[in-house]
């Protein structure tokens, strides 16, 4: 350890101030700290200091996700082969994983190389430390996407998301919709053939007859039979984007992110209370005499496990910076996130899952929402002083 | 009536090296310094020069704009050195102690039967005008104010804080007359909230509303007391005292004398001998800890508000505590990752620390991160237990936003009420020294 210090201390020397190469610093910063965490001490204020820094926090994030990864991997190359006929006995774990792992690692692969690129040359450019927040959009773009998206896709909506969602409105920590969401809202729109429709969602499904890739939304808004059972929708056997399709292995991120408290409990649980009710009042519609069809009438609680409004919540409604701030506003708008991300998918068949433009929706609202919490604090204090005066007077 | 306050929020910190609570007497300094550095906003105005002679409650200097407040000597002896800064900004002024400590004789007065105008010249005449601050901005009071309440808090919850009761143990007289004193100075109620220690000691105080607080730390800061017991609104006053300070304002009027005595709890793991110590306010610390190696950090204060001192430096005006920790400047490898090095204490749970609440940390200077943009929202709540938003409150001191600092509370808090934001902010942020800034802005700004 000591030696690797040494090393980079002297791979470090041309970086220091009034040397030729100060201006890259950041970028053999953010591989030095990557390595170590530094020796800076306290100079102002509280002398001593919590362990936590943004990179144990994204780290985390990233640890939550790996389940749901590792379960897309595999579920990638099982949604193809288990059609084929040679597989017709069942598919050895280790060919499905290898099939999806060969699609999947070049995705994020390239969503690092770009998203880190863009990342490192603003750092350098605006003179500030490399932001941690990257580690986890790079990883969820790339699980967001369809299996069979082409490269260059994934490289152009990583673009759009870091320059347009992000460092137009001054980077980490200020911008305004969820860096992931707008990557995946961005291939959404331009390139719809590749983002929905019947054969995007298995991989070759496009290349082979015999293969069937309808997700369960979609065959519920074309009006199709739905041939899974509810067990497949929550161990994730089902066609879908990468990782958006294991309710338990969402679940398990979902626990590791509220028990470090990384994640908002808050927003989870109130996001799937909002989800449950509108698929209950749906659910409800025959009884009023109204009869509806196979999506308002498909079970609230199958609503929760099918397509991408457990990963949407969980993973992306939890995202501080384009969440609600306040404990209240955190209720308000994961209620709403959910609420509207089964309205959406109901009443829009066009858009068979409507949790990404319920979250990008809400993330436009956040700061209204804490807007009129906070107005309510500061009422409070303006009505304290209010009657502090009316006493002063009456004293007088 | 009294009113008591139960916090649930906050952080109580438990580090290795507390005081043991027995009173040593540490050999007397030879120099004694008052800090003008300590007097925040207030800009001091010499009138004594060096080599002149001084008794014990002589005047050093007054504040330049506010001439009530006088700085007085806290010892007898000769003017050494008047240490000046960048810009001859005065940092230090010091004092070469006589071997005993001749006072100047105010003459005694009866606080219960003097007249408010006489309390109040004997407490500004004798330099105990210094230990009065105010609320809002955390500074020195202006004696032309009149408080809408005096606040004291004997609620030790800071980490390796001197124990608040232990401080006025034997000078419950002096406390009671401090007290008779002080209540002079305002047509409200003073408020003294204890805990369950410091009960014991002063729960017979008369002329005092009592409030039983309990709860972890930052219920002991007088800012949150006041929070919860009647809040600051726009163009309010509220005075604070410290514990031992008052004992002082009372020695005043019992003695005539300026007893600027100062306990000191010496803690901290690198503290040698871990006492409480009686000293002179302004003592060389070299005189009490010795002298100590490079990779300690004294700290003058608790290791959450306190200043930096170097060895051979002077004890802080207001400070009852001296928290010796090691100095934290060695790389970690892989620091970030989740789960590992649980034993630097964390509040997040990124690391296993919470799962032994009752584990005793070592903790050093180190950052543990580098400094990061706002992500995390919601760790600042938890340890604030006010109702102020305090995420959004620093953002508008950083933006300079007065209207948006008046909405959001700024009169009702201090940089020491947000030590423990600071340390469990994610992002490392200076959040006292924002806050701080913020404060001086409305000085300012609005006054």
């Amino acid at each position: 350890m000591e030696w690797i210090r040494q090393r980079l201390d002297k791979i470090k020397q041309p970086f220091q101030k009034g040397k030729k190469l100060e201006k890259y610093a950041p970028a053999i910063n953010a591989l030095d700290t990557f390595l170590f965490t530094p020796n800076h001490t306290t100079q102002k204020g509280a002398h001593i200091r919590d362990a936590v820094d943004l990179k144990r926090t994204m780290i985390t994030v990233v640890l939550a996700l790996v389940p749901a990864l590792i379960f897309g991997m595999w579920n990638g190359g099982y949604q193809y082969l288990h059609q084929l006929p040679e597989y017709a006995d069942g598919v050895p774990f280790f060919d499905a994983f290898w099939h999806g792992a060969l699609k999947i690692i070049p995705m994020i692969a390239v969503s690092y190389a770009v998203g880190l690129g863009i990342e490192f040359a603003f750092a350098i450019f605006r003179g500030h430390e490399v932001n941690e927040g990257y580690l986890v959009t790079g990883l969820l773009i790339p699980m967001i996407m369809p299996i069979d998206i082409p490269l260059w896709m994934v490289a152009l909506s990583v673009v759009f998301a870091v320059l347009i969602g992000k460092e137009a409105f001054g980077g980490t920590g200020m911008n305004i919709l969820n860096p992931a969401l707008t990557a995946r809202a961005f291939a959404f729109f331009a390139y719809p053939t590749y983002m929905s429709g019947n054969t995007v969602w298995v991989s070759n499904a496009a290349e082979v007859d015999a293969v069937s890739g309808e997700t369960i939304l979609g065959s519920l808004a074309s009006g199709n039979e739905v041939g899974y059972s509810a067990m497949h929708m929550f161990s994730g056997q089902i066609p879908g984007s990468i990782a958006e399709t294991s309710a338990i292995c969402i679940l398990a991120g979902a626990l590791i992110l509220v028990l470090t408290k990384v994640g908002s409990w808050r927003i989870i649980l109130s996001a799937f209370i909002g989800a449950a009710i509108m698929g209950l009042i749906f659910n409800s519609l025959p009884s009023i005499g109204v009869e509806g069809n196979a999506l308002t009438n498909f079970p609230w609680y199958l609503h929760l496990i099918v397509g991408g409004l457990a990963f949407g919540i969980v993973f992306m409604a939890t995202d501080p910076v384009s969440a609600a701030q306040t404990a209240r506003g955190k209720w308000i708008y994961g209620f709403l996130i959910g609420f509207l991300s089964v309205m959406i998918r109901i009443f829009n068949p066009a858009y068979p899952e409507g949790v990404m433009l319920g979250i990008l929706l809400m993330n436009v609202f956040a700061p209204t929402i804490d807007h009129y919490v906070i107005e309510a604090n500061v009422k409070r204090r303006k009505k304290r002083l209010e009657k502090a005066n009316t006493q002063v007077e009456t004293a007088v | 009536m009294s009113k008591d306050i139960r916090i649930k929020r906050g952080l109580t910190l438990r580090l290795e090296g507390e005081a043991e609570k027995e009173l040593v007497k540490a050999p007397r300094s030879k120099t004694y310094a008052i800090k003008p550095p300590d007097f925040h906003t207030h800009v001091p105005k010499m009138v004594v020069k060096e080599g002149a002679k001084l008794l014990a409650g002589d005047e050093l200097f007054y504040s330049k704009y506010t001439d009530e407040i006088r700085f007085t000597s806290p010892v007898s002896g000769v003017l050494k050195e008047i240490k000046r800064g960048d810009k001859r900004k005065i940092l230090e002024v010091i004092i070469e102690a006589d071997a005993d400590i001749a006072y100047r004789d105010f003459g005694k007065l009866d606080a219960a039967k003097a007249d408010v105008k006489d309390v109040k010249e004997r407490i500004y005449e004798s330099g105990c005008g210094a230990f009065i601050n105010q609320r809002p901005y955390d500074i020195v009071a202006d004696p032309k104010d009149t408080p809408k309440a005096i606040f004291i808090s004997a609620v030790t919850t800071a980490p390796l804080a001197a124990s608040k009761g232990f401080l006025v143990k034997d000078k419950i007289a002096a406390f009671q007359e401090g007290i008779t004193a002080l209540a002079k100075l305002t047509p409200g109620k003073v408020h003294l909230c204890v805990d369950e220690e410091s009960a014991q000691y002063l729960k017979d105080i008369k002329g005092v509303e009592l409030h039983h607080v309990k709860g972890p730390h930052p219920a002991g800061n007088v800012g949150v007391q006041i929070h919860k017991i009647d809040p600051i609104n726009r163009g309010e006053r509220v005075w604070t005292v410290g514990v031992e300070d008052v004992a002082i304002i009372g020695n005043i009027f019992l003695t005539g004398q300026y007893r600027a005595e100062r306990t000191v709890a010496v803690t901290g793991s690198e503290a040698k001998d871990r006492n409480y110590y009686q000293v002179q306010i302004g003592a060389n610390i070299e005189d009490i800890i010795g002298s100590v190696s490079e990779d300690v950090r004294i700290i003058s204060g608790n290791v959450l508000t306190g200043t930096k001192l170097s060895n051979g430096q002077y004890l802080g005006f207001y400070d009852n505590e001296l928290s010796l920790i090691p100095e934290g400047n060695k790389y970690r490898m892989f620091g970030w990752l989740p789960f590992t090095y649980n034993n630097i204490h964390s509040n997040s749970r990124t690391s296993l620390s919470w799962l032994f609440p009752n584990k005793k940390y070592t903790p050093t200077t180190n950052l543990h991160g580098e400094e990061r943009a706002l992500v995390v929202t919601g760790e600042m709540e938890e340890v604030l237990p006010m109702d102020v938003y305090p995420m959004q409150l620093i953002k508008a001191c950083m933006a300079g936003d007065i209207e948006k600092m008046e909405n959001l509370g700024i009169y009702e808090v201090a940089p020491e009420d947000f030590a423990l934001v600071e340390y469990v902010n994610t992002s490392k942020l200076e959040v006292q020294e924002v806050i701080r800034l913020g404060l001086d802005l409305m000085i300012t700004e609005i006054g």
